[in-house]
């Protein structure tokens, strides 16, 4: 290997990091808030991406009937439990924030495609659609079961994945789909090598978005709630925080990092139905660095990852992933010698 | 009879087939404390965990006359109920001063009256002060409970449950706590106060009830219960034992 | 009586499976013959999920390795596949003993997604090596023969596939109801509850999950020599997911679930096969999506599958539990018994322990020592570091300073299981008991240290007298400590106090020279109390030595010769119950100093 083609990879890896570092981020608060590994938070990306691409071929995308069905799912779900509790005074509160207010992004997505708009408010717009799918998905197929083990809640997950990207499937086809960069150009880096500017600016808003993130969760009240939550569920019942909310919360801000990650890499990727499933997986290669609960570990994982990927897929490309997947499990293994885990209480499946 | 603070009655907990506090009865007027005294394992967590909704239960729960049993944990807070956990649930990543401002979150107050509030409860306990940008969990054990009382009190209560404030702290920081407990019940906080520490309960309770295998075994004025022989025979066995 | 009504539904079901060819067509037996190989998959499910509690997202990869094994010898180097049902069943117990005990340390949640990491990784191996056929797979694959009878007919292998369920499902019915049955069960109580019986986790959570990928690879085997034709995508982890699902759908509670399991997931992805062609051209892909979709609702509403319905009416019926004769069975000779120290021999000495936790002294400089033939107490207020203490002396925590002997040797050093196997027996301040397991299961899991039988031994039931044993002891430490007569039933029916009794009575079955009762006395009524002093200093006449913590003082002070008193992570005082009840010291740290 030359070393042309080592910083050639270096960059293709730092640009699949940016990805794998907002999505690690996304997990990781959905994790660490409401102890659910969220398997599809790629699918939320390519919902993102398609809609773009919708916008794009100036139509009006399958997505916004699939998210007005899931957010009508959800305001089902919501109603009904509580009817069952017979709290009838909150029933018009209830319809406000899960029918109407969800229901809002894709009255506009609508008008984009229906009447077409500049690049930046068909961004704004693929972004903000998909904001309430996380939220809409946990309160129909996690909420209800909230307080069940870790290991049950990432069963659900899953098969929810498998859901999901099966009906995208339904709605979109098996063809890929790619969008126009953002910023065309490219630049030339010192050694002669190009570098799309796409690419420097997926480099630069992850760090930004992180940094943003990083704020929020600093100083904000409702970002310090969160960490509450996720350090001591039982403490932040104590001071009035409702788990429940601010599990919501947590999908709702990883819904929006998906949705800038689905306009970031739509152009550097062809991306088809299922390809949110491997994208996921692989930031909690990521994520899992940090032990699925540290940001900082998460950066680092999100780094490692997607250099090691960027040179296995030079080694060969159809191995590619075998090889990410295969370097969870040494990773674990160091994790476990290195770090002396309490005894849990055993989980059980069953109950 | 004015309607008391809080009114306990009849009130059964079961963890699965086991029953662990059966049919108590504890009655809390508003400006006292009250506390629970009673052997490991008598079910004196279970009951606070039960008052304050952490665990299901059956029977009369009131507080200042409404129906407790109606709401759940966050809004017994947001109505002014609050407690101080055996293992204080602090959020130990986050800084001293985090915990005391989350522990307003209920309160949704401007960024003023929260800065008062702070201040008030830093003035009650000078050594979070000069904790405030520390981690919850690098504090000392003495610290942790004043933090978890102090989070309590930014939220406002007008009634505080205390499950143990005494554990596994030295006999002088056990004093500072509880001459704080009285402190805030002169400024208006009742005070419902779970201890094993006996003496030290009594002497700081206007009234006492002994609970033992999850029933009321005594009740009565703290002081009469201070010198009870069945009390000492508890803490000491053998009724010969004699306080110094 | 109760074992009439299993037996007999067992009969109906094997004679229903083994008429069932007589009298259906070609295609049922072949829907049939997936179902069996998929039951063997979901009952090493069932094994290491429902019993073992270690979720697997990669089962269908050790069935891809068996079948691939299997494919390539008989293809490929030499055409028999009784010698590559050897290959494939080497290979996958290789794979699976490393990759189990590289990942086996890991707790919960980092286990699962291991598992997915090479459930995933491991098909994709499959798709990209040349000399197995990448994508397209290995076709023609040879059939089966036994002498020169060829199994290429689905009929004959129907036969060969049922009967390798019903062995798979013998084996496993053996394993659990055996010395090594009862540490897996009592796996998901946790490693510490395992160590102090002398069992090692780790150890029993891989050999189980090289036991459930054996399945898998038998189940491999049979497909591939069904089907005759393999390719990477029945491999994949959507087929690790529907065989989890077949094990949860049928219960992960029961045996016999996985075969259930496998039946209505067959039955219905063959119906959804009929039906979903009529609205989609992506009717695979959608038997996914509603494949998926009944799991959510499966684990929303009904955890516990198909046979947890089935037993609940089952138990609806009053059962005649079994009792046992009072006395010892002369018929069953005793285990061997470890012999006692001789009286007032110092038999555990902690010589300046030290517990930081953190910035936090749990235990500071503690020294203590025990003699063989006495019963201790370990006293002191909440928060004192008494439980922290038990910890260290039984090595269930590392202690940061100081050192422990137990009869002259030091185990400061040592693992949680050697201090167990030395014969020191505890219990626990907070129960640790598999409350479904019935209470002489539980007790007889404390004799796991006194047997000597493996799994392998155990599914093949060549540990008939040991078992006979275990059992009898079992039995006999129930009837010492007066729960016999509720043998039977589940541990977790027992009140709490009680519950504290049935691990003193598991310590028993350990035949323990010192005994460590953390609160036996917490929860109990005042009868109860007495009968348990009782008990206590019966067994201290027959030579057990006893320490323990306790709150009652009633209680303590009236049984035991001599008390350690703590406070604060320190020794306070130590002495004979009346020098210490007069210790102003101690009452203050009772009491509360007066103010």
């Amino acid at each position: 290997m030359t070393w042309d083609i080592a910083t050639l990879l270096t960059v293709s890896g730092l640009q699949i990091s940016s990805i794998y570092l907002l999505t690690g981020l996304g997990l990781v608060l959905i994790f660490s808030v409401t102890r659910v590994i969220f398997v599809p938070f790629g699918d939320i990306s390519v919902f993102a991406a398609i809609t773009l691409a919708g916008f794009e071929a100036k139509q009006v995308p399958g997505t916004i009937p699939l998210v007005a069905a899931i957010v009508v799912f959800a305001l089902v779900v919501e109603v009904t439990s509580r009817v069952r509790r017979r709290e009838w005074r909150v029933i018009p509160k209830a319809v406000l924030y899960w029918g109407v207010l969800p229901l809002v992004p894709c009255g506009l997505a609508w008008l984009v495609g229906h009447f077409g708009a500049p690049a930046e408010v068909q961004i704004a717009a693929s972004i903000l659609l998909v904001v309430p799918v996380a939220p809409a998905l946990a309160r129909i197929a996690l909420q209800p079961i909230a307080d069940a083990s870790v290991l049950v809640l990432l069963i659900v997950s899953l098969a929810l994945e498998f859901v999901t990207s099966g009906v995208a499937l339904l709605f979109f086809g098996p063809d890929g789909f790619r969008t126009q960069p953002l910023v065309p150009g490219s630049i030339t880096l010192p050694g002669g090598i190009p570098l799309d500017m796409q690419v420097v600016l997926m480099i630069c808003v992850a760090i930004i978005i992180s940094g943003l993130f990083y704020l929020a969760f600093q100083k904000t009240t409702m970002g310090k709630a969160l960490r509450a939550t996720a350090v001591n569920r039982v403490g932040a019942r104590l001071v009035g925080i409702r788990p429940a909310r601010a599990s919501t919360l947590a999908f709702l801000a990883a819904s929006l990092l998906a949705g800038f990650i689905g306009v970031l890499i739509s152009p550097v990727t062809t991306l088809y139905y299922d390809s949110g499933f491997l994208i996921g997986l692989k930031a909690f290669v990521a994520a899992l660095i940090g032990g699925l609960v540290s940001y900082p570990g998460t950066a680092i994982g999100a780094l490692f990852v997607g250099i090691f990927e960027s040179f296995a897929s030079f080694y060969s490309g159809a191995l590619k992933d075998a090889i990410v997947f295969g370097l969870l499990i040494p990773i674990l293994i160091i994790r476990s010698i290195l770090i002396v885990t309490h005894e849990e209480d055993p989980e059980e499946l069953d109950q | 009879m004015s309607t008391p603070m809080l009114e306990i009655g009849d009130l059964h907990v079961r963890y699965g087939l086991v029953e662990a506090v059966r049919g108590v009865t504890v009655t809390l007027e508003a400006g006292q404390i009250v506390s629970v005294i009673g052997p490991n394992g008598a079910g004196k967590t279970t009951l606070l965990s039960a008052a304050m909704g952490l665990l299901p239960s059956e029977g009369v729960l009131r507080f200042e006359g409404a129906d407790l049993r109606r709401l759940d944990v966050e809004a017994r807070v947001e109505n002014g109920l609050c407690l101080v956990p055996e293992t204080r649930e602090l959020f130990g990543d986050l800084s001293v001063a985090d915990n005391l401002q989350l522990g307003a979150y209920s309160k949704h107050l401007s960024r003023g009256a929260l800065r008062n509030r702070l201040e008030a409860v830093y003035t009650r306990f000078p050594r979070l002060k000069e904790r405030s940008g520390q981690a919850a969990a690098t504090l000392s054990g003495g610290e942790r409970q004043m933090l978890a009382v102090g989070r309590a009190l930014m939220a406002g209560p007008r009634l505080l449950m205390l499950d143990e404030p005494s554990l596994g702290l030295a006999p002088l920081i056990v004093k500072e706590i509880l001459s704080i407990v009285r402190g805030l019940r002169d400024d208006g906080v009742s005070i419902l106060l779970v201890e094993q520490n006996a003496r030290a309960a009594l002497e700081s309770s206007d009234y006492g009830y002994v609970l033992e295998t999850g029933e009321i075994a005594l009740s009565g004025d703290s002081k009469s219960l201070a010198t009870d022989e069945r009390v000492q025979a508890t803490y000491l066995g053998g009724a010969t034992a004699k306080a110094s | 009586m109760s074992r009439a009504a299993p037996l007999l539904a067992s009969v109906i079901v094997a004679l229903f499976i083994a008429l069932f060819p007589l009298v259906s067509g070609r295609f049922m037996v072949s829907l049939f013959n997936e179902i069996g190989i998929a039951a063997l998959v979901a009952l090493g499910l069932v094994l290491l999920t429902g019993v073992g509690g270690a979720v697997s997202f990669g089962q269908a990869a050790f069935v891809g390795i068996a079948a691939y094994a299997t494919g390539w010898l008989t293809l490929t180097e030499i055409p028999s596949p009784w010698l590559g049902l050897l290959l494939a069943l080497a290979l996958t117990f290789v794979i699976s003993l490393i990759i189990g005990m590289a990942t086996l340390r890991l707790a919960g949640h980092f286990l699962a997604l291991s598992t997915l990491a090479w459930g995933i990784a491991i098909p994709i191996v499959f798709g990209n090596v040349a000399a197995l056929g990448r994508f397209s797979g290995l076709a023609d694959i040879p059939a089966a023969h036994l002498g020169s009878l060829s199994l290429a007919s689905p009929y004959r292998m129907y036969y060969l596939i049922w009967i390798v369920v019903g062995l798979s499902l013998l084996f496993s019915f053996n394993l659990l109801r055996s010395r090594t049955g009862r540490a897996i069960r009592g796996l998901r109580g946790g490693n510490t509850l395992l160590a102090s019986v002398g069992a090692n986790a780790y150890w029993t959570r891989v050999w189980l999950f090289v036991i459930a990928a054996l399945l898998a690879a038998l189940a491999g085997w049979l497909y591939a020599h069904t089907n005759r034709f393999i390719s990477p995508s029945p491999f994949d982890l959507h087929a690790s997911i529907d065989y989890l699902l077949m094990a949860i759908l049928g219960g992960l509670g029961s045996l016999f679930g996985s075969v259930l399991g496998a039946g209505v997931v067959h039955l219905l992805q063959n119906e959804l096969q009929n039906i979903l062609p009529l609205f989609t051209q992506y009717a695979a892909q959608l038997d996914a999506v509603v494949v998926a979709a009944i799991f959510i609702l499966l684990l929303h509403f009904a955890r516990a599958g198909v046979m947890g319905y089935v037993l609940r009416l089952y138990h609806r019926w009053p059962q005649p539990l079994p009792t046992f004769q009072p006395g010892r069975n002369q018929l069953v000779q005793p285990l061997a018994a470890r012999p006692k120290p001789e009286q007032g021999k110092q038999l555990l000495a902690a010589r300046g322990v030290v517990k930081r936790f953190g910035g936090l002294i749990a235990v500071n400089d503690v020294s203590f020592e025990v003699n063989a033939g006495e019963i201790v107490g370990l006293i002191g207020p909440n928060g004192a570091g008494k439980s922290t203490m038990f910890n260290l002396l039984t090595r269930t925590l590392p202690m940061s300073a100081g050192h422990v002997e137990f009869l002259q040797q030091d185990i400061s050093k040592l693992r949680q299981l050697d201090v167990a196997r030395l014969g020191v027996a505890r219990t626990f301040q907070h129960v640790k008991l598999r409350p479904r397991m019935s209470l002489i299961d539980n007790v007889a899991m404390g004799a796991y240290a006194r047997g000597r039988a493996g799994m392998m031994r155990a599914g093949l039931r060549l540990n008939r007298k040991e078992e006979e044993q275990i059992m009898e002891e079992a039995r006999a430490q129930l009837e010492r400590v007066g729960l016999v007569q509720r043998a039977y039933e589940r541990a977790g029916s027992l009140p709490l106090g009680t519950q504290r009794i049935l691990e003193i009575a598991r310590a028993l079955t350990a035949d323990p020279v010192l005994l460590l009762l953390d609160e036996p006395a917490a929860g109990l009524r005042k009868a109860e109390k007495h009968a348990l002093a009782d008990l206590l200093r019966k067994l201290r006449d027959d030579g057990i030595t006893i320490l323990l913590v306790e709150h009652d003082m009633d209680f303590v002070m009236n049984l035991v010769d001599r008390l350690v008193v703590m406070s604060f992570g320190s020794k306070l005082a130590e002495g004979t119950p009346a020098a210490v009840r007069a210790d102003a010291k101690v009452q203050a740290a009772y009491l509360g100093s007066s103010t």
